[in-house]
Parts: structure tokens; C-alpha cells; sequence
């Protein structure tokens, strides 16, 4: 793909409707962002003992996130270096070797050959050197555990910038300081290009609109956060990273936990975990709640919620979500798994309605004109924030252009 | 190898069989005709509606595609009765076909365990998809009728991905 065919697709203002179609766009994405940069596979707290595994993905890539009996966490292909058969076929287990079922090759949990069947055929054992491919740099951030399949580029501390600080936050509010991402995921597939999905997770214009339906019969108060009236802002976060700074609104509130939708008092447990943990910080933790917040390309942090993106193809995309859940908490997460099993998902309140928009926007864009999207609201009043992020209004389309500008960096220059 | 999962097998009399296909037809017809009025009145007052999404899980610790309180149904169906549920507007054409209706032996006092395999075709501009699977219904008795206190559908390809499910299923 010629980058200079790539830079006359994205304007400031606009992108070309064919960056959502081309097949061959695509196939460059994978290429330069999927299986270059660093990309969100997994969480530590899905493989706790040694030899726990799980089946992950970095788009189309089939990826064993595995811990090693020395505790670290790998990350590597699952693809025997024989004959190309999966090794693994169950979602998660636990197991000290992977066998691959075609001809009897075993593998440790490093990767590393253990052995063959029948090793005369090779001259006897040990005579091989062909392991399971790693994911080239493997890293972590508060237990999320980020790969590259590129051996070279910028660190995960550079790439994260100050996105990090939003898992951070989230963390924040765990009375032990730990996630435990265990109640497993849901597999909402749509039929559209990965990046309408990405560019809608900040998106604060869409959901009067298009979560209308629910807030006008559940007692949500989500709507009034992305209204015109919002103190809520946009932040490009930079390195296409975005997210949707809601505490104006839950500091004008001032109520902890009202970002939850509910009061201290109803949770008196986690309350008191926290004020153990966090002592006089605890109140200002519970009013400010969690982020929501899209690290490019593929881990959105939706408050209660944790998405992960899988493009398959250039108009087929898999959202991965599960609840967050912190660990040593009981009673707040009972909650957020239910309201999170209520929100997202193929049948989730909010998300069904999400993947149908993303479906329509697909074949949308298979229509000859307008040839162009427009991203151009509110790019007239944005302004500088103390850390030198661009902030836009909570319902401006600030983090679109986060996404654009960095994709356009990555693909135009690589 | 796992355990037949089913309720024993028992010779139901004719006329319990008959009332419960009965039902059963009722309820699918309603889900498929978005008679959303109607078939949000075939649930007791403390039902669940659950869609499992994967097998052998607990829905208070591990995510469910659907698992609605009776709060939460009546919040879906007034999701859907605004018309502007937009993965269900316009609303998909549907026809399920209820087969293989197993009955459990009664008990006096405790729901009827009912199972039965099920096939959907759902029609949508976009195209057409069909889900299938088995559901586990618990019915019970009231004035004369049959109510739903339970309803679990078994989904058959739930381990991999699913598209959006928007309608009653």
C-alpha cells in the first residue's frame, strides 16, 4: 500500500470513505499497525496459577496467553512449528505442555520444544530448534498485558503516554489495587470495519441518539453526561488514544459512587475497603469513578466495562467484553457484572444498538458519494489542557481525530 | 463424555402435554410477532429469563448474554416498545420452530420442567441467520393457565462469536 495513496485519504476534517472497504487497506493495517505496534491481548488476572492458559488474539493472530511455571506471562502463536496445526484448542485450561494433536510435538509452556515422536526420524532427540513463535515483546501496565509482534518500536510506557494514568484510575478503585477480569467474555461479532467501532468508544454525540431508546425507560442518568450542556470533555490523549473525562459532571455531583448510579451507603463494604485502603482519598476516588477511555487500537475501558477489538476482516470485527471486577470485592462487583451482562453483548441494552449503527455505517460507506466522512465537529473550539492535551466538548469529535492523526502517522510513515 | 443433561424421561398424560406444547407454542408465537405486551404477561413475578454464554456457568459470576430479573424484562420489553430500539427497528421477521418438548414428571408444588430444542430463522435487511438450541422452561400454574417463572436458552453455537440478538429469543 503506497502511503502516499494512504495521506490523501485523511484530512483534518474528513476521511475517505474507501479507508473503511479497501481489502488491500486493510491487509496494510495489519501489517503496520495489528502486527507492529503494541496491542492489548489479555489480563494477568486470566491466568492467576502457573501453567493457567487462555486463547487470545491480536486481530486474525490465534494467541496462547500463557503463564510458565516460573510465573512470567508469555504470549506466542498458536501454530506448531511442524505442520502449522493449532496447538491449543481449548479456550482456557491448564496444562505444563501443549501437544500438538497432528504428530505428537510438545511444547512447554515457554515454547520451547520438548519433544517428538519417533526422534530417529531426526536423528534422535534434541536435534531440533524450533520453538513456538513468541509475540516479540511482551508487556504490562496494572496487569494488562500488551504485545508486539515487532521487536522494534517505542517501549509500552511510550506508547501508553499518559492513557496509562486512565488504567491507573481504574485500578485506583479496586479496595486491593488489583483487577480480577474472571467471569468471561462475550463475542458480539459485526459486520463492519474495526475502526467505526474505535471511533465511536469516545464518541459523545451518538448516544442521545442512538441509546435514546433506553434512557428514555431505564432511570439512567448516561444521557445527560453527553448532552450539549455536558462540563464533560473529549481528550486526545495522543498516540490515538481518547477518552470521554467525565468527572466535571461527577464532580458537580459530588456524590461517591454516583458515577455508578448508586450511593456509599448501598455498598458498605467496599466503601470501607477503600477508606482502609485510600483513608481521606477515598471520598474524591468514589466521586471521579472510572475512566472511559479508547487506547488505541484495541482496549476500550467503558467505566464498568472492558472491550477488547479483533478486526477479522475489512468489514468484519469482533468486540470482546467482559466485567470489570475488582478483586476483593464482592458486593460492588455482583453489581457491575449484572449491569455490565445488561449493557453489552449481543443482546445488551446499550451495545446491540452500538453494533447495528456500525453495521449500517458499513454498508454505508459501500454507496459511490458523499465519497467522505466528515470529523470536523467541534474542531473550532477546542482547547489546551494542562498537560498539553487537546480537550473538545462531551459531545465533540475530538477523539476521532485523536485516532485519525495517529493513524495517519503510523501509516504514512512506516 | 458428559452427562445426559434432559429431564427423565416419563409418560406425561396426554392432556398435560397438549396444554404445555400449548403454551409453549404461544409463548414462541408471541416472541416471534413482537406481541411484546403479551408475552412480557406470560412471566411470573419472580422469573429469569437467561442466555448462558458458555457452558456450566454461574450467572452471578460469570457473563451471560442475557440473564434478566423480572426488573430487567420489563426494562427490555419497554426498550423495544419505544420503536426505537434501533437493532430491533425495524423489527426482524422471525419463525422458531419448538421440537423435541420433554416434560418432567410434576411435582406437587414446584414448577413444571419442560425442555425442548428450537430453531430460529431471523430475517433482517442485512440477511437472514438461523440460531438454534435447547431451552429449559419451568411453568407453574396459575388460575387455570400456565405462567413462565423460567426460561434458559442453551444457545448451540454460544462458545464462539455471535452476532447482535436484539429480538426475544
Amino acid at each position: 500500500m503506497d502511503a502516499h495513496h494512504i495521506d490523501a485519504l485523511i484530512e483534518p476534517t474528513r476521511v475517505h470513505g474507501s479507508l473503511y472497504t479497501d481489502p488491500e487497506i486493510f491487509a496494510a493495517e495489519l501489517e503496520t499497525i495489528w502486527y507492529q505496534t503494541w496491542v492489548y491481548v489479555g489480563h494477568e488476572s486470566e491466568v492467576p496459577a502457573a501453567n493457567d492458559y487462555v486463547r487470545k488474539n491480536i486481530g486474525p493472530q490465534d494467541v496462547i496467553m500463557v503463564r510458565g511455571a516460573d510465573g512470567v506471562v508469555r504470549l506466542m502463536l498458536n501454530r506448531c512449528s511442524h505442520r502449522g496445526n493449532k496447538v491449543c484448542t481449548e479456550a482456557s485450561g491448564n496444562s505444563g505442555t501443549f501437544r500438538c494433536p497432528y504428530h505428537g510435538w510438545n511444547f512447554r509452556t515457554t515454547g520451547e520444544l520438548i519433544g517428538y515422536p519417533y526422534p530417529e526420524g531426526y536423528g534422535g532427540r534434541g536435534q531440533l530448534d524450533l520453538g513456538l513463535a513468541q509475540v516479540a515483546r511482551v508487556a504490562s501496565h496494572e496487569g494488562f498485558v500488551f504485545g508486539s509482534l515487532s521487536p522494534d518500536g517505542p517501549p509500552l510506557a511510550e506508547h501508553l503516554g499518559d492513557a496509562a494514568g486512565e488504567l491507573t484510575r481504574l485500578t485506583k478503585l479496586s479496595p486491593t489495587g488489583e483487577l480480577d477480569l474472571s467471569t468471561g467474555w462475550l463475542r458480539h461479532s459485526a459486520k463492519a470495519n474495526w475502526k467505526f467501532i474505535h471511533e465511536n468508544e469516545t464518541d459523545g454525540y451518538h448516544p442521545q441518539f442512538v441509546h435514546g431508546s433506553i434512557f428514555s425507560v431505564a432511570d439512567s442518568g448516561i444521557g445527560a453526561l453527553y448532552s450539549e450542556n455536558s462540563t464533560a470533555v473529549t481528550r486526545d490523549l495522543g498516540n490515538g488514544h481518547s477518552e470521554n473525562d467525565l468527572r466535571p459532571e461527577f464532580r458537580r455531583l459530588g456524590q461517591p459512587l454516583g458515577w455508578f448510579g448508586t450511593t456509599a451507603d448501598r455498598l458498605p463494604d467496599y466503601v470501607a475497603a477503600m477508606q482502609t485502603r485510600h483513608g481521606d482519598a477515598t471520598d474524591e476516588i468514589l466521586i471521579e469513578g472510572a475512566p472511559h477511555v479508547m487506547i488505541f487500537p484495541n482496549l476500550f475501558v467503558a467505566e464498568i466495562s472492558i472491550f477488547v477489538l479483533q478486526p477479522l476482516a475489512v468489514d468484519h470485527t469482533v468486540q470482546h467484553v467482559t466485567a470489570v471486577q475488582f478483586k476483593g470485592a464482592p458486593d460492588i462487583n455482583k453489581r457491575m457484572l449484572q449491569q455490565c451482562i445488561g449493557s453489552v453483548g449481543p443482546a445488551g441494552l446499550l451495545l446491540a444498538d452500538d453494533s447495528e449503527m456500525y453495521e449500517r455505517n458499513q454498508i454505508g460507506v459501500g454507496q459511490r458519494s458523499p465519497e467522505w466522512l466528515d470529523i470536523r465537529r467541534g474542531i473550532d473550539r477546542e482547547t489546551t489542557d494542562e498537560h498539553g492535551h487537546l480537550i473538545g466538548g462531551a459531545t465533540d469529535e475530538t477523539g476521532m481525530r485523536a485516532f485519525w492523526s495517529h493513524y495517519r502517522e503510523l501509516m504514512t510513515h512506516a | 463424555m458428559r452427562e445426559a443433561t434432559g429431564p427423565e424421561a416419563t409418560a406425561v398424560p396426554e392432556s398435560l402435554r397438549r396444554s404445555v406444547e400449548a403454551f409453549l407454542f404461544r409463548e414462541a408465537r408471541l416472541a416471534d410477532e413482537h406481541a411484546y405486551g403479551e408475552w412480557e404477561a406470560l412471566w411470573t413475578d419472580d422469573a429469569l429469563y437467561w442466555v448462558p454464554a458458555a457452558d456450566d456457568t454461574d450467572p452471578m459470576a460469570h457473563m451471560s448474554v442475557i440473564h434478566d430479573n423480572r426488573r430487567r424484562i420489563m426494562t427490555r420489553i419497554k426498550q423495544l416498545e419505544t420503536g426505537k430500539r434501533l437493532a430491533q427497528a425495524p423489527p426482524s421477521r422471525l419463525r422458531r420452530m419448538i421440537t423435541n418438548v420433554e416434560i418432567a414428571a410434576p411435582v406437587d408444588g414446584a414448577d413444571l420442567e419442560v425442555q425442548a430444542n428450537f430453531v430460529v430463522y431471523e430475517a433482517r435487511e442485512s440477511g437472514t441467520r438461523s440460531w438454534a438450541g435447547r431451552v429449559t422452561y419451568r411453568l407453574r400454574a396459575h388460575n387455570g393457565e400456565w405462567l413462565l417463572s423460567y426460561k434458559k436458552v442453551d444457545l448451540v453455537d454460544r462458545p464462539w462469536n455471535l452476532p447482535t440478538l436484539a429480538f426475544l429469543i
